[in-house]
């Protein structure tokens, strides 16, 4: 499917999404809100099946947080990035990776990387990061590490 | 008396140290082959000293004892492991009437004894206190229980022939022919068996289960260090040349020259060449073949392993003896 | 008590695989729930050598940031700086030159034969076979023999610039290439017979760590590992970058699922990789070798994101840009990750020594995972 079709297919699903197609793949903006039940839509729908989720990240906005999802089809070999605004006060999202499995880990450093929590995650715990560093995310812009970090 | 068996025993420990060096050297070399590499050339001509250098490193290491290890037994397996490999050591004839002890029931005393060996392995993962240890220490039991039952059948296959325990019995049988040529196929397949079982009992690659270096880091041994690292080393190196020794013994006519028949011109001849070296010559060839397992095939998994033995080869040396049995009565052999 | 002998409380043994470990060829770290020999659970701990390139990178320039990518998939250093310099390329709309692009298919080949070699060694001996260890680095020396003449370095090349590379072939280049082709056509043979037809090695793999098709796509899992499990997720052919669209080569798709799959999956890819490089070698364009570029270099405000296939898998680099010289944020999909996280489903139920089997099959290399 072309990004025009999508379009009209998503805001079927979805009718409170924005596009937003100055980038190479269609971008779609969602309420957090609406994110679980619109993500079961795109991986479950036949002419979508948006069934592999190839990236998953976070990007700091200073004011606020953006989760970012690359998805594609294997099978129409279409591709669509959603985004998600959350508030950086108190960072939620559900989460899907009983979705996408890959989700399960990618979350789990969005987690601790930029202190998103996924809620309903099966399994939210540090991956990367040793014991003692829950509530310090390192990826936040306002991150500082006088012994590590060093400026340029 | 007192003096010859003070003798035999420091021969014996002589023996040992010499051995160990020989083959520790002869492995690497052998894999330094195999591996399209030079393997050891620094210390003393052509890397000769390697393994005394190592030898001596080994020596000078702390021995470390875990804190949470069972002391006695942690420091006691080693001895173990080396003090069945000393024992094998009594019945086998080195040369012509070259024997420590001739007992009239030698291949039973190699079977009986050789069995201890897994209790040393046992106790050693046992008492290290480490799952690693542990998990080896167990694998290795059932691989050394299963695969004795392979091993015992297949030597009872040259005891049928014979009709005799005594290793000088079993030599002295084969002065018109070894068995591997005398037996057809019988002795073929239990040869075939023999070497599988003995590579499984000594804990060999492809049957390494016991250390799997990429599963279990080092297995049964894993915290054990100098000294005591270096006798298992030693006692696995050992076990390898005797039951290489017992294989050439009973296959291969351990040191009784080529014969054929009685073809005595053609026999005569070949008695000019020293028995010693028709036997060192047969067991080194025996080790290189099970060297050559070592560095070419992968590991097998527990599950296969424990199916290789209790689904084929205990079936097939069980009929071959059957087998043997009929030919032997019927003296269906040359 | 129960954590005295390191059990849980149903009385399963809990083992930590590494992070110092001959199997885990890194610092992975594997917390293993067995009860005996079988798998219940694997529960990989990660980040023993974390370096936060992402946090790095975000104040280093367009032309510094490609050369940290080279430390995260070690073994497909140059596929890893191309996928940055196209991200850059993408964001800047320059034009690579012909000549560039075609030096670079070549490399990334190269890189993907020695990566495959690499692994094929190492796989090898987790299994239990060390010698094909040595015969595979054998071969995989001239590749870094060729690396050394051409970029300077044998492991982290850097020979990658916004705008093509860095400097011109080295004269020996096509000759030596050449003399690989002959030689590694002979030697892949030999790999055969060393492993492939080997008895106990087929009963190692086959059947060992399924992944279905369906969790192949779900885990993310891509590269030779996805294409075992029969998903066609080669991104040169998909969606191809440089010059793979102008070469003739075949996505290898297996359809066994297991580790065989994965292993076939490798070794024919190292023959297509042959191909390719057979059909540029000889066909390399005259000209420039970069294309012009200002000193600094800005990316216009927006988002790029860049897909290409290393020898491990999907490698995505995503640069959101707001309009400065360093990236604002950049985010790298790497395949290891992803790959990693379907070991819990491959593993459970079968045995403690498949483990190695499947880990290797599934090319981990550890920088790539922690980046």
């Amino acid at each position: 499917m072309n990004n025009e079709e999508l379009k009209t297919k998503i805001t079927e699903l979805l009718p409170s999404a924005i596009f937003d197609e100055t980038g190479e793949w269609l971008n779609i903006n969602v309420e957090p809100g609406d994110w679980l039940s619109f993500a079961g839509k795109l991986r479950n729908e036949e002419s979508l099946f948006f069934d592999y989720l190839f990236c998953l990240t976070c990007i700091d906005w200073k004011t606020h947080l953006t989760m970012v999802y690359h998805l594609s089809s294997t099978k129409f070999r279409h591709n669509i990035v959603v985004k998600s605004t959350l508030d950086s006060n108190k960072p939620e999202i559900e989460t899907v990776s009983h979705i996408w499995q890959t989700a399960n880990f990618h979350e789990r450093e969005v987690y601790e990387m930029f202190g998103v929590n996924f809620l309903n995650h099966p399994d939210l715990r540090l991956l990367i990061l040793p014991d003692g560093w829950e509530g310090k995310n390192p990826m936040l812009k306002n991150f500082e590490d006088p012994i590590n970090m060093i400026k340029l | 008396m007192i003096i010859e068996m003070v003798i035999a025993g420091i021969a014996v420990i002589g023996l040992f140290a010499a051995l160990g060096l020989v083959l520790v050297i002869m492995e690497r070399r052998v894999a330094a082959w195999i591996q399209i590499r030079l393997g050891p050339n620094r210390v003393g001509p052509k890397g000769m000293l390697q393994s005394l250098a190592d030898t001596v490193k080994l020596l000078v290491k702390e021995g470390m004892t875990p804190n949470g290890a069972d002391k006695f037994l942690f420091n006691f397996a080693p001895f173990i492991a080396m003090m069945v490999a000393m024992l094998l050591m009594a019945p086998i004839a080195f040369a012509k009437d070259f024997q420590l002890w001739d007992m009239n029931i030698g291949v039973l005393y190699i079977t009986a004894i050789s069995s201890i060996m897994v209790i040393s392995i046992l106790m050693a993962g046992w008492a290290s206190n480490n799952k690693y240890s542990l998990m080896g220490a167990m694998r290795s039991g059932a691989q050394i229980v299963s695969y004795e039952l392979s091993a015992g059948l297949s030597i009872l296959t040259i005891v049928v022939f014979t009709g005799s325990l005594n290793i000088t019995d079993i030599i002295t049988a084969q002065a018109d022919g070894w068995w591997i040529f005398k037996g057809h196929i019988p002795v073929i397949i239990s040869f075939v068996i023999f070497i599988i079982a003995v590579t499984a009992e000594t804990n060999r690659a492809p049957f390494d289960l016991a250390e799997a270096e990429s599963e279990l880091t080092a297995g049964f041994h894993t915290e054990y260090s100098g000294m005591k690292f270096a006798l298992f080393f030693l006692a696995e190196y050992i076990n390898v040349f005797i039951v290489c020794a017992i294989g050439a013994t009973l296959f291969l006519g351990g040191w009784m020259p080529f014969h054929i028949g009685h073809w005595e011109a053609f026999n005569q001849v070949m008695d000019y060449i020293p028995s010693s070296i028709w036997f060192f010559g047969k067991t080194f060839f025996l080790i290189f073949v099970i060297m050559w397992f070592r560095w070419t095939f992968p590991r097998l998994r527990i599950d296969q392993l424990l199916n290789l033995e209790w689904k084929y080869l205990l079936p097939i040396s069980m009929f071959n003896l059957l087998l043997a049995t009929a030919m032997a009565i019927l003296g269906w052999h040359f | 008590m129960f954590e005295e002998i390191g059990t849980n409380t149903e009385g399963d043994l809990i083992i930590n695989v590494g992070p110092q470990h001959p199997a885990t060829h890194g610092v992975l770290h594997l917390v293993l729930t067995l009860n005996g020999e079988t798998i219940k659970k694997v529960e990989p701990h990660l980040g023993y050598i974390h370096r936060s390139i992402e946090k790095m990178c975000e104040s280093l320039t367009y032309r510094q940031f490609i050369y940290v990518t080279s430390r995260m998939d070690y073994l497909s250093a140059h596929i890893n700086n191309h996928a940055c310099a196209i991200s850059v390329e993408k964001g800047m709309q320059l034009e690579v030159p012909e000549r560039a692009q075609v030096i670079r298919v070549i490399m990334d080949e190269l890189t993907r034969i020695a990566s495959h070699e690499l692994w094929w060694g190492a796989m090898a001996m987790d299994i239990g076979a060390f010698t094909p260890f040595f015969h595979a680095f054998r071969e995989r020396e001239k590749i870094n023999e060729i690396m050394e003449e051409t970029c300077g370095a044998r492991l982290t090349m850097n020979y990658y610039v916004p705008g093509g590379l860095m400097a011109d072939l080295h004269p020996d280049f096509q000759k030596k290439v050449k003399e690989f082709i002959i030689l590694f056509k002979k030697k892949i043979d030999e790999y055969d017979e060393l492993v492939t037809g080997n008895i106990i090695f087929i009963n190692r793999m086959k059947g060992v760590g399924l992944l279905s098709k369906e969790d192949a796509v779900s885990f993310g899992v891509t590269g030779p590992a996805g294409r075992g499990s029969g998903v066609s997720n080669d991104i040169r052919k998909l969606y191809p970058y440089a010059v793979y669209d102008k070469v003739q080569f075949e996505e290898i798709l297996e359809t066994g699922c297991d580790s065989l799959a994965r292993y076939m999956v490798r070794i024919r890819e190292m023959k297509q990789s042959i191909l390719i490089i057979e059909q540029l070698i000889d066909n390399i364009p005259e000209g420039d070798f970069q294309a012009k570029t200002k000193a600094v270099l800005k990316l216009p405000k927006g988002e790029f994101y860049t897909r290409v296939e290393t020898a491990r898998g999907e490698l995505g680099v995503y640069i959101v840009s707001e309009g400065g010289t360093t990236p604002y944020r950049i985010k790298f999909r790497s395949p290891g990750f992803s790959n990693l996280s379907a070991l819990d489903k491959m593993a459970r139920g079968s045995k403690l020594g498949d483990l190695v089997a499947m880990m290797g099959t599934l090319d981990l290399v550890i920088p790539d995972i922690d980046r």
